[in-house]
C-alpha cells in the first residue's frame, strides 16, 4: 500500500472496495479511480493507441492521456473515462484498454517492435497501393487495430437531460482566482455561476502545501465555497467542465450529476449538457504542467511533479517509494520538500539549471538530465547525464516538473490567437479575446497565490462595475507561497530511445523530425501529418514540446511557429449528453389530433406529416395489405359517406378594416368581391413568382376572413402573411391569428354527407340554402360550429370545425352517425386516391418550382397586382415548353406506375438529355380499375392524347403511359355540387 | 447569442427566424416602368457587407412580430433591433 498514514483530504472512515480488471481493490471516499490505484501501487492502466506501449497514471486532471479506462454502469460500458477524473464509488467496475489478452501481456505490443516502420506518415505512404484494397482489406485491418476503448453496441438508454442557464457572470474554475472573483461578484448581488470540473473546488488549493493567513489552502477554499452556498445569487457547479465558447456570450458546459454514484436513483439524468448564457465570464482555467521530453519518458512511474504533488497532498498517496525528481524549475524543489515532510524518500532531484541550488536536506544533481528510464511494467532505474559523466539511479517514481502553460482554450474557441509571454516560457489569452471573457490567476500568467487571487479580484470589480454595482471590500490573505524561477528546457537531446511528445497519439520526438524532414512544417501541417495533439488532448500535455521542438528544428521561436487552432471540446462529451431527448420520440415532437384516441382504438396505421400523426387506413379484419383497406375507403366515400379528421390544416383569421384588401394582395385571384358566407379557392405565389401554397378563402364577415393552408406548408404561409402585413403593408388594417389548433375540423364526403350532418344539426343543409363553396354557422347542441361546403374528394362534402375542446366528443358523434349511415373513418391513403382522381394538388405537385401556369390555372390570375405577378410574368416562366401538369394512365402490358419515375418520348435514349417530366403522384383507381399518376411532363397539355414512356432507373420499371388531362373522374363536378 | 425582441426583451436566438436583409422590406412598384428588372434586383440581388448589416427576423416561437436588426456579420453582435412595423425614424 501506497497510502500514507495520515493527511489528505479523503474519508478514511469509508473503505471503497472496487474492481480493475477483475481484481478487487480498496480505496476511500474522495479517492478518483487514479489516486485508488496508485494507493494500491498500480501505476500501469493501459497500452498506447498505437506501439500499445505499457502506460501509467501521468496527470491528476482532465489532461490525463494515458489512464483511460472502460467502466461497467449497469448494462453499458463505458470507453475512454479518465480515471485521473473519475470519483471512486462503491463497487465501481474498471478495464484497462487497448491490450490482448492482458495488461500485463499484450500481443499488439509486437507494433512496438516494429514501429521503425510505424513513423509519421506510415499510413500515408503504405496503404496506397492497388486502390482495390482500400475498402476491402485496408480499412477492416486499420479498423480493427485503431482506437482505444469499445463501444457497447446495445442501445444506451441510460438518462441524459440537456439544461440551459442564464447568469450576469460566469466563473470557469474554482481555484483561489475563480473563488474570490465569484466571491466578490456574489457580495455585489451578480448572478453568478461557479463551474468547476472537479468535484472538490479549491483548484490547486487542495493539492498544494500553502497557508493562506493562518490557514491551510484547502480550508481557506472550503470558507470560501461555505460562504457561497449561503448565497441565493450564486450557483455551484461541481463536477461541470465547461467544454466551448460560442457566440454571443453562449459557454456549452458538461455537468457529470450521477456518474460518481454507483447507481442512478430515480429520474436523475447521468449527465447535463448545459448552454450557459453569460453576459461576462472570468476564465480561471489554471495551467497544465507540461512534460519534459526525454528517452523512456512514457513508463509508467513516470509522472507530473504537480500531480504527484496532488496525489501526495489531497489524496496522502505516495506515488513511489523511493521518488526522483526531473526539473527546470523551483517547483521540482517544492515538490521534495513535500515527498520528504510526509516521509518519502527522495533519490534526488535533477535540475536542468547549472546553478540550481538545494532548498532542502536531498541529493541535488545540478545542470543534469535525465537521459534515459528502464523497468518492464514499472520505471525501476533512471540514467542521468550531470556535467562530471552518467550515472545511474534506482528510483520507482519519476516526478517531472515542467512549465506551466496557461489553459487558455476557451479564450481561443472564437478564434483569437494567444500572446507569448518571454517571462514566463508560455502562451497567455489575448485581450478582448472573446467579448465579455476576463482571464484571471494562472491562465492569465501568475504564478504565486497571491497574485492569483489579486488578479480574480480585479477581474471581479471590473465585472461588477460594468453591471454598474458597488464592489465590497476584500481583504487579500497573506500567502505562503513565494515566486519560482525557470528556465525554458523542453526536452533532452541525449541518450538513446524514443522520447515522447504526445502520450495519446504516440508522436514521438523523433516523428516531429521527420516531418520536419518532410517539409510538414506548418504547425497546422505538422499536427495532422502526426496526428500530434489531435482527439482528446486538444493541446493539453502535447503541444508545448511540439513547438519548441520545432522552433529549434526551424531555427525559430516559439511564438513564430505558432499554435495550432484549439477547437470545442475541451473535454470529451459523451453523443448521448449532447444528444439529450434527442433520440427516438425525442427526435421531434408529435402533434395528436382530436380524432387520435379514437383512430388508435381502431387499430388505425399512423403516418407522419409534418409532425401530425394522421390515420393512414383503418385495417378491418381479414384485409391483409393496405391497399385493401384504402380501396375499401375510398369506394365507401363514392358509394356512401365516409369522415376524415383535418385538424391539421393551417387556419389563420384574418380581420380588419382592410383585410379583404391584404388578401387581394396575396391571393392571385380576387377575394374581396367574395360574398360573406361564401368560400373561394385561392392561390398564393412566392414573391419569385412560383406557386407557394393553395387552400380555401372563407368570408365570415364583412371585415373578417378564414383561410387554410397546407398542412405542411403552414408554417411558411404564417411567416408569410405576417411579413406582408407588419413590413411590407404595415399601414394595413389588419390582424391575423393563427388557429390552426383552436379549430377542430372533420371531412364529411360522400351522397350520404348531407343525410349524416342532418343527424347532428336541425339547420337547413339544403343545396339551396347551403350550395357549394358556402358556409354557415350551425348549433351542434348547445355549440356553436362552423360548416363549409367544400370538397377535396369530389363527393358532396362539408367541413364541420368546431372548438378543438369539442373535437373528440364530435368524433364520436360522427362516427356513431357515419356509421348509421353504412359509412366510417377514412384515412390519408383514401384521402389521397380520391383527391388524385379529382386531380387536385399537394405539395407533391406545388413543389416550389411550379407557377401557375404549370398547374393549368393561369385563368385564376386577376388584374389587380399580388405577391409574385411581376416576376411570375418572366417570359421563361411563361415559355410553352416548361413542365406542365397532366394526367397519365397505363397504355402498355405493364400496368405500374411510380411516384418519381421519369418520362422520355418513346423511341429516344433514357438519358438525363432526353428527360421530358416526372411522376408527382401516383395511386391505384379502384374506381378505374387501374392506376392513374399526376405528372409534370415538358410542354404536357400539348401532349394530351400522346403516349409517353415511364422509366425507373431505380427500380427497373419501364410503363407505356397515355397522357391525359389531370381529372380522372367527374370532370364537370356534378357529384359536388349535388 | 440572444437577441433582445423590443416586445418580449432578450431571448435565445432560437426562438427567431432568420429572413434575410432589410431591403426586403421596400417592395418596388409594380407598376412603375421596368418594373421587372427592378423586382429581380428585389427578388435576388443582396448586398454582401463585411460588418454591419440590416437583417430581417422574425419571432416565430415569440411574439410573432418582424424585427429589423442591425447586426455586425464579423461578430456576431446585434447593435440595435426595432419593430419592422414601426416607422423608421427619421434621421
Amino acid at each position: 500500500m501506497s497510502r500514507l498514514a495520515q493527511g489528505g483530504l479523503i474519508d478514511r472512515t469509508r473503505q471503497l472496495p472496487f474492481t480493475f480488471d477483475g481484481e478487487t481493490l480498496l480505496g476511500l471516499a474522495g479517492d478518483t479511480l487514479a489516486s485508488a490505484l496508485l494507493a494500491n501501487g498500480r501505476h500501469l492502466v493501459g497500452r498506447s493507441f498505437k506501439y500499445h506501449r505499457p502506460r501509467g497514471i501521468m496527470t491528476a486532471g482532465s489532461e490525463e492521456p494515458n489512464a483511460l479506462v472502460t467502466i461497467t454502469r449497469g448494462n453499458h460500458a463505458i470507453p475512454n473515462l479518465r480515471a485521473t477524473t473519475q470519483e471512486l464509488y462503491r463497487a465501481l467496475d474498471a478495464r484497462s484498454q487497448n491490450r490482448f489478452p492482458s495488461l500485463d501481456f499484450d500481443l499488439l505490443a509486437v507494433n512496438d517492435l516494429l514501429s521503425p516502420f510505424f513513423g509519421a506518415g506510415f499510413y500515408y505512404k503504405t496503404f496506397m497501393w492497388p486502390r482495390s484494397f482500400w475498402d476491402r482489406v485496408y480499412e477492416p485491418v486499420i479498423r480493427r487495430a485503431a482506437g482505444l476503448g469499445e463501444l457497447g453496441t446495445e442501445p444506451d438508454d441510460r438518462l441524459h437531460d440537456k439544461g440551459f442557464a442564464h447568469c450576469d457572470l460566469l466563473v470557469i474554475g474554482a481555484g483561489p482566482a475563480g473563488l474570490i472573483a465569484a466571491l466578490a461578484a456574489g457580495r455585489a448581488g451578480l448572478d453568478v455561476i461557479l463551474a468547476d470540473e472537479d468535484f472538490l473546488f479549491g483548484g490547486r488549493l487542495n493539492a498544494e502545501r500553502i497557508h493562506l493567513d493562518d490557514q491551510p489552502g484547502n480550508e481557506w477554499a472550503a470558507g470560501v465555497v461555505t460562504e457561497l452556498r449561503q448565497m441565493d445569487n450564486v450557483r455551484l457547479m461541481g463536477r461541470t467542465t465547461v467544454t466551448g465558447t460560442y457566440d454571443g456570450g453562449i459557454y456549452g458546459a458538461v455537468q457529470r450529476v450521477a456518474d460518481h454514484l454507483p447507481a442512478v436513483p430515480g429520474n436523475v439524468p447521468e449527465q447535463i449538457f448545459w448552454r450557459i448564457n453569460a453576459r461576462h465570464s472570468i476564465l480561471a482555467t489554471g495551467a497544465i504542467e507540461q512534460p519534459i521530453i526525454f528517452p523512456g519518458n512514457d513508463r509508467p512511474g513516470v509522472m507530473m511533479a504537480g500531480a504527484v504533488r496532488s496525489y501526495l497532498n489531497r489524496f496522502a498517496v505516495a506515488a513511489g517509494r523511493s521518488v526522483a525528481i526531473f526539473s527546470n524549475n523551483d517547483t521540482g524543489h517544492r515538490t521534495a520538500a513535500d515527498l520528504q515532510a510526509a516521509g518519502v524518500e527522495v533519490a534526488a532531484v535533477i535540475d536542468t539549471r547549472p546553478d540550481a541550488i538545494p532548498q532542502g536536506d536531498y541529493p541535488l544533481l545540478s545542470g543534469a538530465q535525465v537521459i534515459g528510464t528502464r523497468g518492464r511494467l514499472r520505471l525501476r532505474e533512471i540514467s542521468v547525464q550531470t556535467a562530471s559523466g552518467r550515472r545511474k539511479l534506482r528510483a520507482d517514481c519519476l516526478a517531472v516538473a515542467g512549465v506551466w502553460a496557461p489553459a487558455l482554450h476557451l479564450s481561443c474557441h472564437l478564434g483569437a490567437r494567444p500572446v507569448w509571454r518571454d517571462d514566463i516560457n508560455a502562451f497567455v489569452p489575448a485581450d478582448g479575446a472573446v467579448p465579455g471573457m476576463r482571464a484571471a490567476g494562472a491562465v492569465a500568467g501568475h504564478q504565486t497565490t497571491r497574485d492569483t487571487l489579486k488578479s480574480g479580484l480585479a477581474a471581479a470589480r471590473a465585472v461588477i462595475a460594468e453591471h454598474g454595482r458597488k464592489a465590497a471590500r476584500i481583504r487579500l490573505p497573506h500567502c505562503s507561497d513565494g515566486p519560482t524561477e525557470g528556465a525554458p528546457f523542453w526536452h533532452v537531446t541525449k541518450g538513446k530511445g524514443r522520447a515522447w511528445v504526445d502520450f495519446q497519439n504516440d508522436v514521438t520526438a523523433k516523428d516531429i523530425a521527420q516531418a520536419h524532414r518532410e517539409n510538414f512544417r506548418a504547425s497546422e501541417h505538422l499536427k495532422r501529418y502526426t496526428t500530434l495533439g489531435m482527439a482528446p488532448d486538444q493541446g493539453k500535455t502535447a503541444n508545448m514540446a511540439a513547438l519548441a521542438l520545432m522552433a529549434e528544428l526551424q531555427r525559430r521561436s516559439i511564438p513564430e511557429v505558432g499554435t495550432t487552432t484549439f477547437r470545442p471540446p475541451y473535454v470529451p462529451v459523451s453523443m448521448a449528453a449532447l444528444g439529450a431527448h434527442g433520440a427516438g420520440k425525442g427526435f421531434a415532437p408529435e402533434r395528436l389530433m382530436p380524432s387520435d384516441a379514437l383512430a388508435r382504438k381502431h387499430g388505425a396505421e399512423f403516418v407522419e406529416l409534418g409532425l401530425w400523426q394522421r390515420p393512414a387506413w383503418y385495417p378491418r379484419p381479414g384485409e391483409t395489405t393496405w391497399r385493401e383497406s384504402c380501396d375499401r375507403e375510398a369506394c365507401m366515400v363514392r358509394e356512401t359517406v365516409g369522415i376524415c379528421d383535418m385538424t391539421t390544416l393551417g387556419k389563420i383569421d384574418v380581420q380588419g378594416r382592410n383585410a379583404a384588401e391584404f388578401l387581394d394582395r396575396i391571393y392571385v385571384n380576387t377575394m374581396s368581391k367574395l360574398a360573406v358566407g361564401r368560400t373561394r379557392y385561392g392561390v398564393m405565389l412566392r414573391e419569385d413568382g412560383f406557386v407557394m401554397d393553395d387552400g380555401t378563402v372563407a368570408r365570415l364577415g364583412k371585415r373578417h376572413f378564414l383561410l387554410t393552408s397546407t398542412t405542411g406548408a403552414h408554417d411558411q404561409v404564417w411567416r408569410h402573411l405576417t411579413f406582408c402585413a407588419q413590413v411590407l403593408w404595415p399601414d394595413l388594417d389588419v390582424q391575423l391569428c393563427d388557429v390552426t389548433e383552436a379549430w377542430a375540423q372533420f371531412a364529411i364526403a360522400g351522397p350520404k354527407a348531407r343525410a349524416l350532418l342532418q343527424r347532428l344539426t336541425r339547420a337547413d343543409i339544403s343545396n339551396d340554402a347551403m350550395p357549394f363553396m358556402s358556409w354557415r354557422e350551425v348549433k351542434l347542441g348547445k355549440v356553436f360550429a362552423r360548416l363549409f361546403r367544400i370538397s377535396y374528394s369530389g363527393e358532396l362534402g362539408f367541413e364541420l370545425a368546431v372548438p378543438a375542446q369539442y373535437g373528440p366528443s364530435l368524433a364520436e358523434a360522427l362516427e356513431e352517425c357515419a356509421r348509421a349511415k353504412g359509412g366510417d373513418w377514412f384515412g390519408l391513403e383514401a384521402l389521397n386516391v380520391l383527391r388524385l382522381e379529382k386531380g387536385f394538388l399537394t405539395h407533391a405537385e406545388i413543389d416550389g418550382r411550379v407557377t401557375l401556369d404549370d398547374l393549368g390555372m393561369a385563368r385564376l390570375m386577376a388584374g389587380k397586382d399580388c405577391i409574385g405577378k411581376v416576376m411570375a410574368d418572366r417570359p421563361a416562366l411563361r415559355a410553352p415548353d416548361r413542365m406542365q401538369l397532366v394526367g397519365l394512365k397505363p397504355a402498355g402490358a405493364s400496368k405500374l406506375l411510380l411516384g418519381g419515375a421519369h418520362l422520355f418520348t418513346p423511341g429516344d435514349p433514357v438519358d438525363r438529355e432526353h428527360d421530358q417530366g416526372v411522376i408527382t403522384s401516383q395511386c391505384f383507381s379502384p374506381h378505374l380499375g387501374h392506376p392513374i399518376a399526376l405528372a409534370l411532363l415538358r410542354g404536357g397539355r400539348g401532349r394530351i392524347g400522346q403516349q409517353i414512356l415511364m422509366h425507373d432507373h431505380l427500380r427497373g420499371v419501364e410503363t407505356l403511359c397515355e397522357v391525359c388531362a389531370p381529372v380522372f373522374l367527374d370532370p364537370e363536378g356534378g357529384r359536388m355540387r349535388g | 447569442m440572444k437577441l433582445d425582441c423590443p416586445l418580449c426583451g432578450a431571448r435565445d436566438i432560437r426562438e427567431f427566424h432568420y429572413q434575410g436583409a432589410a431591403s426586403l422590406a421596400d417592395r418596388p412598384d409594380p407598376d412603375a416602368p421596368e418594373a421587372q428588372q427592378v423586382f429581380l434586383d428585389y427578388v435576388y440581388m443582396r448586398d454582401n457587407p463585411a460588418g454591419e448589416n440590416r437583417e430581417l427576423w422574425f419571432h416565430a416561437h415569440g411574439c410573432g412580430a418582424w424585427l429589423v436588426a442591425t447586426r455586425n456579420v464579423t461578430t456576431h453582435e446585434f447593435l440595435s433591433v426595432r419593430l419592422a412595423a414601426a416607422r423608421e425614424a427619421a434621421p
